[in-house]
């Protein structure tokens, strides 16, 4: 089976467009280049293709169940995840001397995407383990680190997080659970929670849980939440108070357990506080930001999942013939001749490429924003992180669902049944606008607080990043109408956010359209990475030593193609958008609950 | 014991191979390459017998072009501890490449030589026969199972009646089969060491081998694309088109 991405399109993204082996002029990456990113590349792909896919349908079909109070998995899972480990992929872009490799979050991320693609619920493990790992690398005390990462970054222990409880999902400001102090510089934890993905098995020596819990006497609401390390089993080696209460039955993602769990029934839960009290949802966000990019990376990868595999269907299957043609006797075409196909394949195709070229833009960020000798550069990068991060979480999740219902669509009954592969990347994938914020939640980030953050200067930043681009584009003759169009979506963008930002509304009605200004963000976003991978693509069709462009070139021309659509078919779709958000529409807002 | 192990670079098992369009070859520009399967699992084979302390050191060796140092990379990033590559632009052929291995197992002595029974792009199956006769070694081919005793080795070979077993005297060659073991991933911890690992490069010359082909390719064809298959009515019929269209009965 195919297993995404495309090497050809990685190593497009990253080369061509992302120029990755520049990150070894970064002391930290100094001793690698293009040979050793390559080489971890090959080795993710194997174990994605060896122990990840396999298992895929295996494990949808045989969700994880309680037999006798013990949560069983089936064997493949933690073997995957043992490879997956035991290649160093935990420990991949940690310090060298911590057994890692210092490898560049760009690469870890382009070798990640293999996993989600391969098996998205079992690649779900080993994710939480390793943004567990960064939080405690980045917060936690020395003592901690000494303890704690050693085995989680040799994939002993696993983390979770645990911030979700019964009554408080998106809500966290009503998060209940307790700490009190034992008098002993631990804590001792009270409270249910829910929708913990992880939350126990046993694949793993331990289970690092994360927890949001209130210190008794703090302030309420989100600032009076602290971050707790609570292990399932304690250093003393006894269990920790720390009750399975029951698996939630989920309609995809399967092979990732979800428990609900309460901390503290016995009394005798032992958490320890990480960092300082009251700033564990400061912490927790450290950690959710990346989560974020994941989450927006692997329904990106069960979209380009979905598109190779309608892809193959679409070039083998005959069905009918072309509208002109009378004779019945003359042979079936393939499906992907019919125009509406390619339209269909032209969708997943922009979202999946667009999507992972973007994921890897925003790595690259992040290694930026560590790496950079320049404060400003730095700065600069964290910024364009936190105002594009909420967009491949909530407009691409939404979007890679699109694509995989259009997967499903081209292959017709046979896309709908269980005989192939697509409706559980569309089941799995359904996740994915709900989880790590809601897309809903996502939208009012990106509206309230990102577009104005720091007097817009988020916001400013890619608005400079897109204008860079329609200037490099507008030297490439066959890209020049594409720059124009992109160059008047921004303005129209522009100019919207500062009519919403400076309207006197208040909150209730300038948040009440985020969504569409989410979406009308998303699409200005798609064709500007669309246009970066045009000017890339430009670049490659001149050709290496002398015009030398070889099997290239069909790639290359199928991404200045896919461009074409994006602006014909997507970029337009800012206009409506934008009209609704102009004009303060309070159509929906007007809707008295009663009148429903 | 030093154990030898050739590894060659060939078209990726991936990559559907496309004939170039003057038939002069298949079409290698821009395709991707790997380490040939069968040299993986010899690779294998040969850092378990390290591990298991019966094997001293690991020598990759590759035949080729200037690429094949990534192929002998990836064999150090598996664990092997160094490599030698001889630098030749033009084809080779096993002849070839089993004298320009016997000179270089006379300089470095190994007590075993592993190698793959094939090759995936050629499929000869004729470099590890070739070198035990140049030699003048036991040769135990195509084998499942490899036991190291002290002076000799186990070799289970799997044949067409089904596995044999004979005992060689060291030094020897052995050629891999499929079921030998699974190849291990290289590690990212193991990409890092495999960088600073030696890689000695010679000539065909500094070998004192001509490797110029002793066959000439005439052309290069793909194979003829299956027909679309007939229902046919009865028995009858198909007795009768086997006989008279398909002409094999």
């Amino acid at each position: 089976m195919v297993l995404a991405p495309r090497p050809e399109d990685l190593d497009f993204i990253l080369h061509d467009m992302l120029r990755v082996e520049e990150l070894a002029e970064y002391p930290r990456f100094e001793e690698h280049g293009r040979e050793t990113f390559e080489a971890v590349l090959e080795t993710a792909r194997r174990i994605a293709e060896d122990k990840f896919q396999p298992h895929n349908r295996a494990a949808d079909l045989a969700e994880p169940k309680l037999v006798d109070g013990k949560v069983e998995i089936i064997p493949e899972i933690g073997q995957a995840i043992e490879a997956f480990n035991q290649a160093g992929f935990s420990a991949a872009h940690h310090d060298e001397a911590l057994g890692g490799m210092q490898l560049p979050w760009t690469v870890v991320q382009a070798a990640f995407v293999h996993f989600q693609a391969a098996n998205l619920s079992t690649a779900a493990y080993p994710f939480l383990s390793i943004a567990a790992a960064n939080l405690i690398r980045a917060q936690g005390t020395d003592a901690q680190k000494a303890r704690y990462l050693g085995p989680l970054l040799k994939g002993r222990y696993f983390g979770t997080m645990v911030l979700s409880e019964p009554h408080a999902g998106s809500s966290l400001s009503d998060v209940r659970t307790t700490a009190k102090p034992d008098g002993n510089q631990g804590y001792r934890l009270t409270g249910s929670k829910m929708w913990i993905s992880g939350g126990e098995h046993e694949m793993a020596e331990n289970i690092l849980h994360l927890v949001l819990a209130r210190i008794e006497g703090a302030p309420a609401g989100v600032k009076g939440l602290s971050l707790f390390l609570v292990p399932r089993i304690r250093e003393d080696g006894a269990l920790n108070d720390v009750r399975l209460v029951g698996l939630n039955h989920k309609m995809g993602y399967r092979g990732t357990v979800n428990t609900a769990l309460a901390f503290g029934d016995g009394g005798d839960c032992h958490g320890e506080l990480i960092g300082e009290a009251n700033e564990g949802l400061a912490y927790m966000f450290g950690m959710m930001n990346e989560a974020r990019i994941g989450v927006g990376l692997g329904a990106i990868m069960l979209a380009y999942q979905g598109y190779l595999t309608s892809l193959d269907y679409a070039r083998e299957r005959p069905q009918g013939r072309h509208p002109g043609e009378k004779d019945p006797d003359a042979p079936q075409v393939m499906l992907i001749e019919h125009a509406d196909i390619r339209r269909m394949l032209l969708k997943q195709k922009a979202v999946a490429e667009g999507g992972l070229a973007l994921g890897l833009w925003l790595a690259r960020l992040v290694d930026r924003h560590g790496q950079d000798p320049s404060e400003r550069e730095r700065i600069e990068a964290g910024l364009l992180l936190d105002i594009v991060t909420p967009i491949i979480k909530a407009f691409f999740s939404d979007q890679a669902l699109a694509a995989n219902d259009a997967a499903i669509q081209i292959m017709g009954g046979a896309g709908y049944t269980r005989d192939h592969p697509v409706e559980q990347y569309w089941r799995d994938n359904r996740l994915n606008p709900i989880h790590e914020g809601a897309n809903g939640i996502q939208a009012i980030d990106l509206l309230g607080r990102k577009a104005t953050m720091r007097d817009g200067a988020a916001f400013g930043l890619l608005v400079r990043e897109i204008e860079a681009e329609t200037v490099t584009a507008r030297q490439a003759p066959m890209l020049e109408d594409l720059s124009d169009q992109l160059s008047s979506a921004l303005n129209r963008v522009r100019h919207v956010t500062s009519v919403l930002t400076s309207a006197q509304l208040g909150p209730m009605k300038m948040l009440a359209n985020a969504s569409e200004y989410m979406e009308m963000m998303g699409h200005l976003v798609l064709a500007w990475i669309w246009l970066r991978q045009a000017s890339a693509a430009v670049e490659g069709l001149r050709g290496e030593d002398g015009g030398h462009v070889g099997d290239r070139e069909d790639f290359l021309k199928g991404k200045l193609h896919t461009c074409r659509y994006v602006f014909a078919r997507e970029l337009p779709k800012i206009s409506p958008l934008a009209d609704t958000l102009e004009h303060f529409d309070m159509t929906t807002f007007d809707m008295d609950t009663e009148w429903f | 014991m030093k154990v030898l192990v050739p590894v060659k670079r060939v078209i990726d098992y991936n990559v559907k191979v496309r004939v170039k369009a003057d038939q002069t070859g298949v079409e290698l520009a821009n395709v991707k390459m790997s380490m040939n399967p069968f040299d993986e699992i010899s690779v294998e084979a040969a850092l378990r017998m390290k591990e298991a302390g019966q094997a001293s050191e690991v020598v990759a060796v590759s035949l080729g072009v200037q690429q094949c140092q990534e192929t002998i990379r990836t064999a150090l990033a598996m664990g092997a501890d160094r490599g030698i590559h001889v630098l030749h632009d033009g084809e080779l052929e096993p002849l070839a490449v089993a004298k320009m291995l016997k000179a270089i197992v006379d300089k470095e002595e190994p007590g075993l030589v592993i190698l793959g029974k094939q090759a995936i792009d050629d499929d000869c199956n004729q470099t590890g026969q070739m070198l035990a006769a140049l030699l003048g070694w036991a040769q135990g081919t195509f084998i499942s199972r490899l036991e190291v005793g002290d002076g000799e080795l186990k070799a289970t070979r799997e044949v067409d009646g089904g596995l044999e077993t004979v005992a060689l005297k060291t030094p020897a060659i052995v050629t891999t089969d499929l079921r030998l073991n699974e190849p291990r991933y290289a590690s990212l911890p193991n990409i890092m060491k495999a960088k600073k690992k030696p890689i000695d490069q010679m000539s065909p010359a500094d070998l004192g081998v001509d490797p110029a082909p002793r066959l000439e390719t005439l052309k290069v064809v793909e194979p003829d694309k299956r027909e679309a298959g007939v229902i046919v009515a009865d028995v009858t019929e198909l007795v009768d088109k086997l006989r008279n269209e398909a002409k094999v009965i």
